[in-house]
């Protein structure tokens, strides 16, 4: 299968003045699959968002290669096919709000990409009712807290129907539902087959994807799935970074009674196991 | 003593025009010196606009406001000597970060109290520190090439080297690594618990209300509707539900195996309280609806 993303040997750097430059990204390769959910951690100013920035073009390496659905992003002719086939959901939603009114906000991008009124009309509610925005739909963005602008962004790249959206640090203005609700349409977008990338730093979060991509000082030095990822606590620690509160539960239930599993990343998980290891120790037969 | 007294306040976006938005409807919060308070409730229910009220960003349109003294209700108040006192740190920290180096950022609130450039120094340093930027090497970094977290640090030691008497943060730790979180909560506990700093901050994290908070306000629908310690508020059932208000991962955890029959206490916030309420169920060799 073709990759969606692949990124050879890029490496990136900012200049800060004249004659220095500070070195963000360092030699990266990987690749990212049609239909893969991946998460990105790393500790703040480890190049993570400076990363995602290369998924769709809007930086380009210093040296090294990104292709995307295997346009070259320094090619600037492929430039409107890469944008169209990458959304992007940013931290702050007040840098990516355009209009005035929450609907025309969802509409902008269509309006651009010459989109029919009747597909479009069509588009806009199902994006504003994805993220449950619909009640809001006349309303001014300005005046809509952080987290109900925040996914109107989101309904204005879902709009647009791209083939993988990047999330960066998305969810972290969000509550609890906010959060969970953002987390079930990124599931279920990708269920459809949308490849999710997203960038986070809450580790339960990290842990609902199917592949987690560690980033320490410009370099990938973990890949893998979320199990085997959190099974290194203290390389994970190291690197100023955590496992999900339900895995630390895990372990010091473990210590306690080693029955218990600690390998567990998920609240299901804890309580299926909480079940299980009941049930033993009351004699049950299992 | 309280310091922040605020009784019936409401406020009303475009006010007259047909987009008119009533953010607050006679909401009332009572803040004591030196207590950590957090505001709670759910995106547009008004927390944004509450904190406004606080260095007078937003003036009373009804109700009052009464901080450190300083009745807000008042036409003529001296709004210098109030932002003097309250100390507010934005959700976008971007917003409050506008010069080129991050020491001179810091600087600049000091400087501009007219303070001796020795002690300007000392307060950036100190600010610094507080935040866990090294001074040494980060005080010449440009700010432009930061990264979000670190931007959020540096926007908060500038805050801090005011000296404020009220620290007033939204969503202090949104979009910060574990570890620098972890480091932050314990500066701000340090500050409220050893000198004697108000805090009040809005979180949707609710791992940080119970660690930090003595107390919790819920905002819904621009009022407060409930408040408590994060005990009283995390063991209220039902108000949970009534509020949508979510819980710690481990309380949420807690909750589902109370449900299920199992006799744990849902007022254990804390990773290793938790996990010990899970142990002494399993200790006791406790199966399912049992009792």
């Amino acid at each position: 299968m073709e990759p969606i993303i692949a990124l050879e040997n890029v490496s990136f750097s900012y200049k800060i003045n004249e004659n220095s430059t500070v070195s963000v990204l360092k030699d990266v390769s990987f690749s990212i699959f049609p239909g893969e959910y991946v998460a990105i951690i790393g500790h703040n100013g480890s190049g993570k968002s400076t990363l995602s920035k290369h998924f769709n073009g809007l930086l380009t390496p210093n040296t090294g290669e990104v292709w995307v659905k295997g346009h070259n992003t320094k090619d600037d002719s492929k430039k409107l096919d890469i944008r169209k086939g990458i959304g992007m959901v940013f931290q702050h939603p007040d840098n990516q709000i355009v209009a005035t009114i929450v609907e025309e906000d969802v509409a902008f991008g269509l309006e651009n990409i010459g989109v029919p009124r009747q597909e479009m009309k069509q588009r806009i509610d199902q994006a504003l009712e994805v993220v449950k925005m619909s009640e809001f739909r006349n309303r001014p963005p300005h005046h809509l807290s952080g987290g109900q602008k925040q996914r109107v962004a989101i309904a204005g790249v879902l709009a647009m129907q791209p083939d993988c959206i990047v999330f960066d640090e998305s969810t972290s203005m969000l509550d609890t539902f906010g959060r969970n609700e953002v987390l079930q349409v990124m599931r279920k977008m990708n269920e459809m087959g949308m490849t999710i990338i997203t960038v986070t730093h809450r580790m339960s979060e990290a842990a609902e994807a199917d592949r987690i991509i560690v980033v320490e000082d410009g370099k990938i030095v973990m890949d893998g799935k979320p199990r085997e990822i959190f099974k290194h606590k203290e390389v994970l620690m190291q690197l100023q970074l955590d496992i999900p509160a339900v895995s630390q539960m895990a372990e010091m239930i473990h210590n306690q009674i080693p029955t218990f599993s600690k390998e567990l990343i998920h609240e299901d998980e804890l309580i299926d196991e909480v079940k299980r290891v009941s049930k033993v120790r009351s004699g049950e037969v299992v | 003593m309280s310091i922040i007294e605020i009784e019936n306040l409401s406020h009303t976006y475009m006010k007259g025009t047909p987009l008119e938005h009533k953010a607050l409807k006679g909401t009332s919060m009572m803040v004591h010196e030196g207590e950590c308070i957090a505001i709670i409730g759910h995106t547009g229910s008004g927390k944004s606009t509450l904190i406004q009220h606080f260095n007078g960003l937003i003036r009373p349109d009804s109700g009052k406001v009464v901080i450190d003294g300083v009745d807000l209700t008042k036409k003529r108040i001296d709004i210098k000597g109030l932002r003097r006192k309250v100390g507010l740190v934005f959700q976008n920290p971007e917003d409050q970060i506008f010069e080129k180096l991050i020491g001179d950022d810091i600087a600049y609130g000091p400087f501009k109290l007219g303070l001796p450039l020795k002690e300007v120094r000392e307060r950036v340093k100190w600010a610094m520190d507080m935040v866990g930027l090294d001074f040494e090497e980060m005080k010449d970094r440009q700010t432009f090439a930061l990264s979000g977290g670190q931007k959020r640090k540096v926007a908060l030691a500038g805050i801090l080297a005011l000296k404020p008497k009220i620290l007033v943060l939204d969503e202090p730790t949104a979009g910060l690594d574990p570890k620098s979180r972890n480091e932050l909560l314990d500066k701000i506990k340090f500050l409220n618990k050893t000198e004697n700093l108000t805090v009040i901050f809005v979180s949707h994290n609710m791992e940080e209300v119970a660690y930090l908070a003595d107390r919790v306000y819920v905002m819904a629908n621009g009022t407060d509707v409930l408040s408590g310690t994060p005990e009283d508020i995390f063991t209220d059932k039902e108000k949970l539900q009534l509020y949508q208000i979510g819980t710690p991962e481990t309380v949420q955890a807690l909750y589902r195996l109370k449900d299920l029959g199992y006799n744990v206490d849902t007022s254990a916030f804390t990773i290793s309280e938790a996990a010990g309420e899970i142990i002494k169920v399993l200790a006791n060799g406790e199966g399912e609806n049992r009792g």
